[in-house]
């Protein structure tokens, strides 16, 4: 017995030393990032990232405090959008798609199959299609180059309404009929008993649609018209221009912008793996 | 809209024509692209990261949580960010980091951005490994999750190593969630899009990084022809149907109880 533990403590060290080693290389491009977030720009525009650039020295917060009086103070505007828009987006499509689901995976009704199978058949459509005949739709609803132009398409999230309706499968039915029974509304049912089973399930979407409509690009690039409007990621990428890239703000914009989404992802990550493991991925 | 010619003010009915205008060089690139850089993604993204799951998995608590954490930052930066950095990484100078590495072996220095050919999908994936084998470890690990702990302890009591239990029990009982992360990593490879706009905002060399997405988007909203667009939009739907089918065909997904 003593040699078997002696061995898997060899394997266990070994399983850290690999795994660290791995963390450490996916780590590095973020620390190259931070140190140029702190550091002025035009080394980095001659020649990249070097080896000089990789040493922590004569690094200034001069770029993060000049992000926002930079451009007329454009970083906050992208910084109101980007909030905006997520917590908005967020917020709708969780809620939704908890109530599409649930109500699939709940009750029995004529066509339930077949709303099933179009929402299967949504999950596999991609969104990318679309853009062209929902940028028509958005102009004729005068929704260009507003929030809700970027939010009214994302609303109904095919891969969270599954989800949702995989969790609801597993749900107590018997707390259906005893909430029944004791006279609370099928909507009733739905906020104080059920929701709370499924807080997992929302934690998981919750990190999941918040990442997505930090990080989304395509659309907004489509939709956001004046700088004003621009979301982080748009506003980011404006600076990228032939005449030259302005990496100042590009590399300190860019640290400031992971700070929000790592909160969320902190604030709601426990509930991460649990609610992705107990929801959708049983094939 | 892929049967109109929609040019701004008027739509007029134009048949097939826009699918006959599908037979191009330009559309081919993108379609040989797009299946490229999907099929690398699968060849890289389905194995190395149920391994580091697997290796997770198997370290308890607080140290795990922290790898974790480390090999997930990179799934919360945006696609900007992490163009920007790697445009760094891989700039043209022989000071660069990257030709720098490369010049340690005897290389030469490359222009690695400019250079078109492999090194464009080269470094396509490598953004595409880095950026979600975050993700993909997640979804492994809630797969290992469900896997029974008593199968893995009977196993050992018939003397079972870890090679054994690694390709007798993991691995086939991982199946839904491998066939689930192809299944978002098909999709995924075929619809790709943002990458190549940041790498190369203007043009890639060659067309080395033209994907579908990028033609639809390049077509429709640079060039202002929309049913054309439109059109590739279709061929690209049917491509992943076609893919995704065949993909779910062969590994018997439809013959599964689905609840």
């Amino acid at each position: 017995m003593r040699t078997v533990g002696k061995k898997s403590k060899v394997i266990g060290f070994g399983t850290v030393g690999i795994l660290t080693v791995t963390g450490l290389v996916f780590l590095f491009p973020v620390y190259a990032l931070v140190l140029a977030a702190f550091r002025p720009g035009q080394e980095l525009m001659r020649f990249g990232i070097t080896l000089k650039t990789l040493i922590p020295e004569g690094l200034s917060a001069e770029n993060i405090l000049g992000l926002f009086t930079a451009r007329k103070g454009a970083y906050g505007f992208w910084l109101r959008n980007s909030i905006v828009i997520m917590v908005l987006r967020t917020g709708l499509s969780v809620l939704f798609s908890a109530f599409v689901g649930y109500g699939l995976g709940m009750y029995e009704f004529k066509g339930r199959s077949f709303f099933l199978s179009l929402v299967l058949f949504l999950m596999v459509v991609p969104i990318q299609i679309l853009i062209l005949p929902l940028y028509r739709m958005i102009i004729s609803l005068r929704l260009i180059n507003t929030v809700w132009g970027v939010i009214l398409p994302f609303v109904v999230y095919p891969f969270a309404i599954f989800f949702f309706r995989q969790y609801a499968v597993t749900l107590p039915r018997a707390f259906l009929d005893a909430g029944r029974i004791d006279g609370v509304s099928e909507i009733g049912i739905f906020f104080r008993i059920m929701m709370p089973l499924m807080i997992p399930a929302f934690g998981a979407m919750i990190i999941l649609v918040s990442l997505q409509s930090w990080n989304d690009f395509l659309w907004p690039l489509i939709v956001m018209r004046t700088e004003k409007m621009f979301t982080i990621p748009i506003g980011l990428n404006s600076l990228l221009t032939p005449y030259g890239n302005n990496y100042d703000m590009l590399l300190s914009g860019a640290f400031v912008a992971t700070v929000p989404i790592i909160i969320v992802f902190l604030l709601f990550q426990r509930f991460f793996i649990s609610g992705l493991s107990a929801g959708s991925i049983k094939g | 809209m892929s049967f109109q010619e929609i040019v701004p003010g008027q739509v007029r009915f134009i048949g097939g024509t826009n699918y006959k205008r599908l037979l191009n060089p330009q559309f081919f690139t993108a379609v040989k692209n797009s299946l490229t850089y999907m099929f690398w993604t699968i060849v890289v993204l389905i194995p190395v990261p149920m391994i580091l799951a697997v290796l997770l998995n198997s370290i308890p608590g607080k140290k795990s949580y922290l790898l974790r954490g480390m090999l997930f930052i990179p799934a919360l930066m945006s696609v900007v960010v992490v163009g920007t950095i790697f445009r760094l990484l891989f700039a043209s100078s022989d000071m660069a980091l990257v030709n720098r590495f490369v010049g340690l072996f005897g290389g030469e220095p490359q222009a690695w951005l400019l250079a078109g050919s492999w090194k464009s999908m080269f470094l396509l994936v490598l953004i595409a490994t880095w950026r979600w084998t975050g993700i993909n470890i997640v979804y492994f690990l809630s797969g290992l999750q469900q896997i029974p702990h008593d199968l893995y302890e009977s196993a050992e009591i018939d003397g079972a190593g870890p090679v054994q239990k690694l390709f007798r029990i993991t691995i086939p009982l991982l199946k839904p969630t491998t066939v689930f992360v192809t299944a978002i990593s098909i999709f995924g490879g075929l619809a790709m899009f943002e990458e190549s706009y940041i790498l190369w905002s203007a043009g890639s060399p060659d067309n080395s990084g033209l994907t579908i997405v990028r033609y639809i988007y390049r077509r429709g909203f640079e060039a202002a022809d929309m049913g054309f667009g439109s059109a590739v939009g279709i061929a690209l739907l049917f491509l992943v149907l076609l893919v995704s089918f065949t993909f779910l065909k062969i590994t018997g997904f439809f013959k599964q109880e689905r609840v």
